[in-house]
């Protein structure tokens, strides 16, 4: 059925259909609607789960994660501050091997206060363990809840599904919704352990005694993760194959023969497409790389994509301070002991949801294509 | 001698008719009163409709985090406990997420200023129900309304023996400028809880509601007595108690610190060199 709705609201209509059991929910903007569309579904009757008004977002994480363990699908969603305040959690969740799936909108972090977008927030979660996704659209959002809870399920291992504040959460987009019945199809209920069994009590959260029992926990998420890769893949193959439409870790556009590849997340890869032609109207050769995953992070097909290219600009709509923008630095580390050895110049932009524009984008391009070197910080893009 | 426009800050974006304009209004007449400048006070606050206090007036602020208040407002009265420390919170921000502060503040009787802008709704992020909203109350996110019982925060207080306890109103401004100088001039930990119509989307705890159900306790009222000071504090319903409930003489936080007694640790002259004949003693 075709539909028009913002992302938050594809969010919510996805957290409907694949059956989530229980909602804990507290509010923060930008995410709010998400909590509000699933309360309104809730009222008229629609939502097959439960949902629970919880007092702080460290609660509804620590819920998401006792729930799971007991065998229920579980779902939640927050923003920068709510996610800061669950990082305790977040390690707790991936420890625990819960398959949680959460939306999250990113948001910028205070101080100074502000709303509009910014990853830096989820990107302060890369090393809790959880599976990362950003999303380019509402529909692509709504399609990756649903992928994620299969990909959770299959290894055990949480998953952000992540929107940009506004250019996403708000912002309204035709789209497509599937018909329940080929959602079920392909995402059946949960069947997931139960780790409360009173047949077979179980010491869950356990405490180790030594490095040499801890170590062990660690390489086999570790491993784990490296193996979601493949069921990432598959999924997405499937998800394709039923519904049409299909992502991957990646995406590539205009690669093959360009002299600069431009590397996005998110909404700002709208953009990057138009800005991608305007510069091909140009004649100039000119690609984008899409990144999708970030954690497990795709370093296959960023090695693959990016083979004889000869110049790389990441634009980061976050920041590392003391080091630079966060996908340019994993990009690099990526690459390094590869044979894909671009040049990767790095561009702040768009922080706090300043605007992107085409113009903003081009003009990157045009001013890599015309540098010899990178600079060794990255460079401010201001914005208009 | 201050004159109420020094406390002045940037324009309220507060809806019209807020119950924040009349916290704001008694506030300032508050420090004139007091005999405050606006340099010698510091403002904490939270996030929230509530949160922005400190961006509508003028005197040394600090916009924490949404129900962080009471730490950072600890922390600033151990540096200085000469200055005296304002914290603003919302019902949400103290007494949901950060509520274990609250509890962790009257306890050790740290002489922070707290007032509650106990509006009973989350305001700023449009409309859901707080710690402090009716049980029962159908909202737009609570469609089978409010499923817990609200919390009393000032039952909780004197649980706790707070050592100053009282409850205000938006709309009777003169009563609230008085108890938030009473609150100032206690010693020790003050909470004062200060009902606040919230005009857009409280729709059910409005000015008429308050009005038709405060009333001013009674002159002979003694504050002192805990156990009636804790009946008082379940009156909450027909009929609601505003004006101090509960006050106690317990010694503060400051004063168990023999350290600072005298003079407070900004103050204290920092010599490392009074380090070294210890320090000698390792090499
Ligand atoms: C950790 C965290 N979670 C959520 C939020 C979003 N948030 C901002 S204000 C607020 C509640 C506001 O209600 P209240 O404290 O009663 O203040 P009011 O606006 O009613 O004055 C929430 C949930 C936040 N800022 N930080
Ligand atoms: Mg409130």
């Amino acid at each position: 059925m075709r539909d028009l709705l913002s992302g938050n609201y594809a969010i919510a209509e996805a957290v409907r259909m694949a059956k989530a059991q229980l909602i804990p929910a507290y509010p923060i903007t930008p995410q709010t609607p998400i909590y509000e569309r699933l309360s309104e579904m809730e009222s008229q009757g629609t939502l097959p789960g439960v949902m629970v008004r919880v007092e702080s977002e460290h609660s509804a994480m620590a819920m998401c994660i006792a729930a799971s363990l007991a065998g229920v699908r579980v779902f939640t969603a927050t923003s920068s501050q709510g996610l800061a305040l669950m990082h305790e959690m977040l390690h707790f969740a991936s420890g625990n091997r819960v398959p949680v799936v959460m939306g999250c909108v990113n948001r910028v972090l205070a101080v100074p206060w502000s709303f509009g977008s910014d990853q830096t927030d989820t990107l302060s979660q890369r090393d809790t363990g959880w599976m990362q996704f950003y999303c380019e659209d509402n529909q692509e959002a709504f399609d990756t809840v649903i992928q994620a809870y299969r990909i959770s399920e299959a290894t055990m291992l949480p998953s952000m599904v992540i929107i940009d504040a506004f250019f996403n959460s708000h912002f309204i987009e035709p789209m497509d919704v599937p018909d329940q019945r080929l959602i079920d199809l392909f995402l059946p209920q949960a069947t997931l352990p139960e780790r409360f069994d009173l047949n077979d009590p179980a010491f869950i959260s356990n405490v180790v005694t030594s490095g040499a029992q801890f170590l062990p926990f660690r390489e086999r998420a570790f491993t784990d993760m490296e193996k979601a890769k493949e069921i990432i893949r598959e999924v997405d193959i499937e998800y394709r194959a039923q519904f049409g439409r299909g992502y991957g870790m990646v995406e590539t556009v205009q690669t093959k023969d360009a002299q600069l590849v431009l590397v996005t997340s998110g909404s700002m890869t709208s953009t990057a497409r138009m800005a991608i032609e305007a510069l091909r109207d140009k004649g100039l050769k000119v690609g984008l790389l899409k990144i999708k995953a970030f954690r497990p992070f795709p370093s296959r097909e960023v090695e693959d994509a990016l083979q004889n290219i000869p110049k790389v600009a990441v634009i980061d709509r976050n920041i590392s301070i003391g080091k630079e923008g966060i996908f340019c630095q994993e990009l690099k580390s990526a690459l390094y002991n590869s044979t894909a050895r671009p040049r990767i110049y790095g561009y702040i932009a768009g922080l706090d949801g300043l605007d992107v524009s085409p113009e903003i984008i081009e003009n990157i391009c045009l001013e890599v294509l015309g540098k010899e070197m990178p600079d060794n910080l990255p460079i401010w893009v201001k914005g208009n | 001698m201050a004159h109420l426009d020094d406390f002045e800050g940037l324009t309220p974006a507060w809806c019209p008719g807020c119950g924040n304009f009349a916290i704001k209004k008694a506030f300032k007449e508050a420090m004139v009163e007091l005999g405050l400048e606006p340099h010698q006070i510091t403002i904490v606050s939270g996030i929230g409709q509530s949160g922005k206090f400190p961006h509508y007036v003028r005197c040394n602020t600090f916009n924490g985090l949404h129900g962080r208040t009471l730490p950072v407002a600890t922390g600033l009265r151990l540096a200085n406990h000469g200055m005296p420390v304002l914290a603003f919170a919302g019902d949400g921000d103290c007494y949901g997420e950060g509520g274990n502060h609250l509890i962790h503040a009257m306890r050790r009787n740290i002489s922070v200023k707290l007032f509650v802008h106990d509006n009973q709704i989350y305001g700023l992020t449009k409309g859901q129900a707080s710690p402090t909203t009716a049980e029962g109350t159908v909202m737009k996110i609570q469609p089978f309304g409010v499923q817990s019982e609200p919390l009393n925060p000032l039952a909780l207080a004197v649980a706790l023996d707070c050592s100053f306890v009282a409850r205000g109103f938006a709309g009777d401004g003169d009563h609230l400028k008085g108890l938030i100088k009473e609150a100032m001039d206690h010693r020790g930990f003050s909470l004062l809880d200060i009902l606040q119509p919230c005009v857009t989307f409280n729709k059910v705890n409005t000015y008429d509601w308050y009005k038709t159900r405060c009333y001013h306790i009674e002159p002979d009222y003694n504050p002192e007595n805990r156990v009636q000071a804790f009946e008082k504090a379940l009156e909450f319903g027909d009929r609601i108690p505003i004006g101090i409930l509960y006050r106690n003489h317990r010694h503060t936080y400051e004063d168990g610190i023999p350290m600072i007694k005298e003079t407070p640790l900004v103050k204290q002259p920092f010599d490392l060199s009074a380090m070294k004949g210890i320090l000698e003693e390792f090499y």
